[in-house]
């Protein structure tokens, strides 16, 4: 039996939409419009004007990748930026993962993903040649290899070692191990062997 | 639908917010995809890196369905895997060439082939002489195997070296010499030697293997050879092996 509607169109549109947003389904979008009609002028009006602008605005930076309201962006725009560094890291959410970490001031390059046969990723859907054209560029003395610490991340960081070959940059990565609050008890024996192999001087 | 089997993930991709889609090589379901909920969330996301040897319990109400696993690790080696870049340009290889594979169609002789190698990925030299054998397991049972165990022409069984392009099948030295501008080299580690085989003999391995897979598999599906191959060779190509 077809599901009754309980508001206009316009309002079932809106839960519509809203339970597409991660992190929501059916029953939380329905309490998200819910609270958003109630609250038109000091929540609904602000926020669809909010949108309306970022969906005018936004854009992909074309030097880096990132997201932003401006081309190029305001990373790759501020010349407080260390320029001889560059960290690659997969997303545009591990870009801000990194921003909020806030410990080194350098420049990014964002990939749009890792290489993965079951997606059907290859090199050439990744902005990899962008990267290496980058760098070619000159002006670069490292590049940070931020992938995530899985097997598709690691081929794609070796991936883009061997391509950025013979450019004359420091290649880095991340170190792997264990976490800031990490109970060894709990860990699984890759990421204990990883850190027993990347242990340090104490 | 409820079965339990043993497999190796061969990738995996996000699907919603906490749930991995993984893909699994199976000794009796062949490669098989399935949902494993809450797995981004989970400790079990080291244990689903492609590479592992897992225990895989699948469940759906209806054959055709996605369905759900539940995995137990077995063998974890994904993360030795990560610490050099033959082992993962190999299993790139093998992962993209399994899906040359129709999905849920049993090979368990490729299954077989696929664990054996994987568990010696990490020794480079070793690892390329059985890519080698893997990818003309993969013939095999597409149904393009190669005859490599007696001459085209004689019938010996002895010094063979060549490769006929147009059957298939192992050509001797003295039956191969006088056309062997146009055969292609057979290297002895895949007729006769059990000791690991040197670099070049490797590449001719792989030079063999290329030119059926293309002909009788890629080629007439519009499909390349997986990326990674070539950056696998050339790494093959350039690094000192070790016996």
């Amino acid at each position: 039996m077809a599901q009754r509607g309980v508001a206009g169109p316009e309002i079932e549109r809106l839960i519509q939409l809203l339970s597409r947003l991660p992190g929501l389904g059916p029953r939380s979008a329905r309490r998200a419009a819910l609270h958003l009609v109630k609250k038109k002028e000091t929540v609904l009006a602000p926020l669809a004007q909010a949108m309306g602008e970022a969906a005018d605005k936004v854009r992909v930076c074309s030097v880096c990748g990132n997201i932003d309201t401006a081309d190029p962006c305001m990373i790759c725009t501020d010349p407080r930026r260390d320029g001889s560094t560059i960290i690659v890291i997969e997303d545009v959410a591990d870009l801000w993962a990194m921003e909020r970490a806030g410990v080194l001031n350098a420049k990014y390059h964002v990939l749009g993903g890792t290489l993965s046969p079951l997606d059907g990723v290859g090199p050439d859907d990744l902005t990899i040649d962008r990267l290496v054209a980058r760098v070619a560029a000159g002006g670069v003395s490292e590049v940070i290899l931020a992938m995530n610490a899985t097997v598709d991340g690691e081929t794609t960081a070796h991936f883009i070692t061997d391509r950025l070959a013979g450019q004359g940059v420091k290649i880095s990565r991340l170190a792997a191990g264990v976490p800031v609050g990490g109970e060894l008890d709990y860990l699984d024996e890759g990421t204990l062997a990883a850190a027993l192999k990347s242990r340090r001087p104490f | 639908m409820n079965w339990s089997d043993e497999g190796i993930i061969l990738g995996s991709r996000r699907h919603g917010e906490s749930s991995l889609i993984v893909e699994l090589m199976t000794a009796a379901h062949g490669r098989h995809l399935g949902l494993v909920k809450g797995a981004r969330r989970s400790q079990e996301r080291a244990a689903l890196q492609p590479g592992n040897t897992v225990s895989a319990t699948w469940r759906a109400r209806l054959d055709e369905h996605l369905g759900n696993y539940t995995i137990e690790p077995v063998r974890v080696r994904a993360a030795a895997l990560m610490d050099g870049a033959a082992g993962l340009y190999a299993l790139q290889v093998m992962a993209g060439l399994l899906r040359l594979v129709p999905e849920r169609d049993p090979h368990p002789a490729l299954y077989r082939r696929l664990a054996h190698t994987v568990e010696h990925l990490a020794e480079a030299g070793l690892a390329g002489a059985l890519v080698v054998q893997f990818e003309l397991e993969l013939l095999r049972e597409l149904g393009f195997g190669l005859d490599l165990d007696s001459c085209a022409a004689t019938g010996v069984s002895a010094d063979l070296i060549y490769v006929s392009p147009k059957s298939g099948r192992a050509v001797s030295r003295k039956a191969g010499t006088p056309f062997c501008d146009r055969l292609l080299a057979l290297p002895a580690f895949l007729t006769t030697s059990d000791e690991v085989p040197a670099p070049p003999e490797i590449l001719a391995g792989f030079r063999l293997t290329e030119f059926f897979l293309r002909r009788h598999v890629l080629d007439p599906r519009g499909l390349a050879l997986p990326p990674a191959r070539e950056n696998f060779i050339a790494l093959l190509g350039r690094a000192p092996v070790a016996a």
